[in-house]
């Protein structure tokens, strides 16, 4: 029990990534308007971009950046003092294609709300049918 | 990693996610939005990714923010769920 | 529905749940991800590059090819909403709202009808004008220079502090609309127009390709910055620090230019008359 008690507390931060990626989800799924869903999206999305940041962060380490400037000695870089920085660069990709995918997303709800007149999905449903 | 810093901010992330989705105006979930990724942001900078809050800073609170709120003015403000 | 997604929504929060028992713990050094490639990347980054912030180096010269072709989607995506909204309907076929200033009254011109000359005393308003609009034209008239200048900064100092080609390109960006806000659309559209933007969007991209065709030409691998050295005189690891540089202006060349044409063509529904 004790042990269970130890795993669950020096992992939590598998927990807030997975109750932030089931929000997300639930609201892609359940909510009938279209720019709820839109939002939902990108819930989804920060909360993959959180689980890969909190993979590559290291106890003790620092930043990044290599530590430069009139006060540094040149000793050698140890990669264990250095936080990862390997995902970083991936997730900076993901945000901007996030945000290029939210400029597409919302140019759609406002082409279907000019054609049909309602954001809502069974309301767009019943228009189609007539 | 200061423990208690980051409970306080995980609280509020997962409180204006909920809201954002709960909301019934649309600017009200727009703005909750800006809000949410404000917090991811402060986050992210804790745990020492600072290259990446600062964009989450700038995209996701600036300029999603903005689209967000401009598709709103071009459609309509309420919804029934 | 909604019984239907929360069981959903639960399996699969349980199944990952029970997938976190296999992960490493929280900060763990010897983690399977920290271990293979960037211990490499950390060590080298300085002797290789001479660029202290680690994430750009990897960024825009060891996994350079990736961030090529970020750009190159952020730029399709400007494309996409173009050929969605954008209506190009004549101006003689819209009609025109204009407010006399002396008394404040306001003509709504219909299609067709002559409209006044331009002067002092009628000036053309949108249809969400308000009266009290002094206070943020002036506040954000002090603003934009400032904002400009910092997001030169930050694509400047990519290399020592953390920032780069977009961040800085994304604030630059904002800047231009925080001009759109404040004052209106077609003032926006007039000091930087929609030709302009398209250019500039492609023009980023052509930047960045066209500094890897040019490392083929003398003679390396395609964005090999090594090979630059004999044409710029320096050293192979400064040439690879400058060739840094100009590919995140390339970057955020880009990046500013999508944002701007992206909230031009949201925020009027496609016919860049009036906006927020």
């Amino acid at each position: 029990m004790h042990d269970l008690i130890l795993a669950i507390m020096s992992k939590y931060n598998y927990w807030i990534y997975i109750v932030l990626l089931m929000i997300g989800l639930y609201a892609m799924m359940v909510k009938k308007n279209l720019v709820k869903k839109i939002i939902g999206m990108n819930i989804l999305q920060t909360a993959i971009i959180l689980f890969y940041i909190s993979v590559s962060a290291k106890k003790d380490g620092t930043l990044p950046i290599i530590i430069h400037g009139p006060h540094a000695g040149h000793h050698p870089v140890r990669a264990a003092d250095y936080i990862n920085p390997l995902p970083h660069v991936l997730m900076l990709t993901a945000i901007v294609v996030a945000v290029a995918t939210l400029g597409v997303a919302l140019a759609l709800a406002i082409k279907v709300y000019q054609q049909y007149g309602t954001l809502d999905e069974d309301e767009i449903h019943t228009r189609i049918r007539k | 990693m200061i423990w208690y810093i980051e409970l306080v901010i995980t609280i509020l992330v997962i409180i204006c996610g909920i809201a954002a989705i709960t909301v019934r105006d649309l600017l009200g979930a727009a703005i909750l939005f800006g809000a949410y990724s404000f917090m991811m942001c402060l986050l992210w900078a804790i745990m020492g990714a600072v290259d990446v809050a600062f964009t989450e800073a700038s995209v996701g609170a600036g300029v999603s923010t903005v689209l967000f709120v401009a598709a709103v003015f071009r459609t309509s403000r309420r919804t029934k769920d | 529905m909604k019984i239907i997604g929360f069981i959903i929504v639960l399996l699969c929060g349980g199944l990952l749940a029970y997938a976190t028992s296999d992960f490493p713990y929280w900060g763990d050094p010897a983690s399977p991800a920290s271990m293979h490639v960037s211990a490499y990347y950390i060590e080298n980054a300085v002797a290789d590059t001479s660029v202290p912030n680690i994430v750009t180096a990897v960024l825009a010269d060891y996994r350079g090819y990736d961030t090529m072709f970020e750009t190159a989607v952020i730029f399709s995506a400007a494309i996409a909403c173009f050929f969605l909204l954008r209506i190009f309907t004549p101006e003689s076929s819209q009609s025109k709202l204009y407010r006399h200033i002396p008394t404040g009254i306001t003509l709504r011109i219909a299609p067709g009808g002559k409209l006044p000359e331009k002067s002092d005393t009628f000036e053309r308003i949108d249809s969400s004008w308000v009266p009290h609009d002094l206070i943020i034209k002036t506040a954000c008239r002090l603003f934009i220079p400032f904002i400009q200048i910092f997001g030169l900064y930050v694509i400047a100092h990519g290399h020592h502090s953390p920032g780069g080609g977009f961040q800085g390109g994304v604030i630059l960006g904002a800047s231009i609309i925080l001009f759109a806000v404040s004052n209106d659309l077609r003032s926006t559209i007039s000091r930087m127009g929609e030709k302009i933007t398209a250019f500039l969007c492609s023009a980023g991209v052509f930047i960045y390709a066209g500094t890897g065709a040019l490392c083929i030409l003398l003679g390396a691998n395609f964005l090999d910055y090594g090979a630059l050295a004999s044409l710029m005189g320096v050293d192979p690891v400064s040439a690879r620090s400058h060739g840094i540089l100009i590919v995140e202006i390339g970057v955020g060349i880009t990046v500013m230019a999508v944002m701007v044409s992206l909230y031009y063509i949201l925020s009027s529904g496609g016919q860049l008359d009036e906006g927020l």
